[in-house]
């Protein structure tokens, strides 16, 4: 069962402005670029307990897990999020993102949105790409199986 | 300090604009992948957004000698598009076609404590530390 959702332009731009403004100042404050890939993977290899860096990843995903908190403080509702896929899934999906990402350098973020927001075509090619594969997975799930 | 705080606000702040915008739900990125059957082009809406002020943002920020709480801009330095992007990215999107997650909105979702995405999230980070071990990075 697929669940329906309204077309919401307004919300949806609101929130891609709030993207690109936090993107804008990790870059003017941090100097980094805002993939959320690049940020956590930077966590997780052998190299960071050597690197005085991590910090400021782990309250940039801090502030990310926090924020459903902040909503609720200010709107006091939870953010809708629908998920009907089973354990397996799940975790086979969450596998395939993992190392996709870390072997692509990146991705919505920060090849999507800062990667094309410089112009880059690497980013460019990513892009493309991740869109394709994702809407070619989407067809043969929901339409062929 | 202040470069942690101020991580810290971005992050607040990126996670606010995914659940403003809907794309912390699965449900909503899966209907926008949905081309042939329930398209919601919200999504679309989400990317110009973001890229468009990062587009504008980063004109006026990079022109400055370098950030306020680091020493100079970190930019990416790699220009070949080689098997490892093509490959990487071309993963990457089937996983995120199966479930509607990628790494950001995976993350902030976790914050709801919604147990599919926990279990998303988990594998996904064991992902990530797999592949940075295996080539020591």
């Amino acid at each position: 069962m697929d669940t329906v959702t309204q077309f919401t332009p307004v919300s949806a731009l609101i929130g891609g402005v709030l993207i690109g403004l936090s993107a804008v100042m990790l870059m003017a404050l941090n100097g980094r670029i805002a993939g959320i890939a690049g940020i956590v993977g930077g966590l997780l290899g052998p190299a960071p307990f050597m690197r005085l860096d991590r910090y400021w990843r782990l309250a940039f995903v801090a502030g990310l897990i926090a924020a459903p908190a902040l909503w609720f403080a200010i709107t006091g509702s939870a953010p809708q999020i629908s998920v009907t896929d089973s354990w397996p899934m799940l975790i086979v999906a969450g596998l395939v993102v993992g190392i996709g990402t870390q072997i692509g350098s990146g991705c919505t973020s920060g090849h999507g949105v800062c990667g094309l927001a410089r112009l880059s075509p690497r980013s460019l090619v990513a892009t493309g790409l991740f869109m394709a594969a994702a809407l070619l997975t989407v067809f043969v799930t929901r339409h062929l199986i | 300090m202040k470069a942690i705080l101020s991580a810290l606000a971005a992050g607040l702040v990126f996670g606010l604009g995914l659940i403003v915008s809907g794309m912390v739900n699965p449900a909503k990125v899966l209907n926008f992948l949905d081309i042939a059957g329930q398209w919601d082009p919200s999504l679309a809406f989400v990317m110009a957004g973001a890229a468009s002020t990062v587009f504008i943002g980063y004109r006026f920020v990079l022109k400055r000698p370098a950030p306020l709480f680091a020493d100079r801009f970190n930019l990416p330095g790699a220009t070949r598009i080689d098997a490892r992007l093509i490959g990487g990215a071309i993963m990457f999107g089937i996983g995120w076609g199966l479930v509607g997650l990628c790494p950001g909105p995976a993350l902030t979702a976790l914050g709801t404590g919604a147990v599919p995405v926990v279990v998303f999230a988990a594998a996904m980070l064991a992902g990530m530390a797999g592949w940075r071990w295996l080539v020591r990075d």
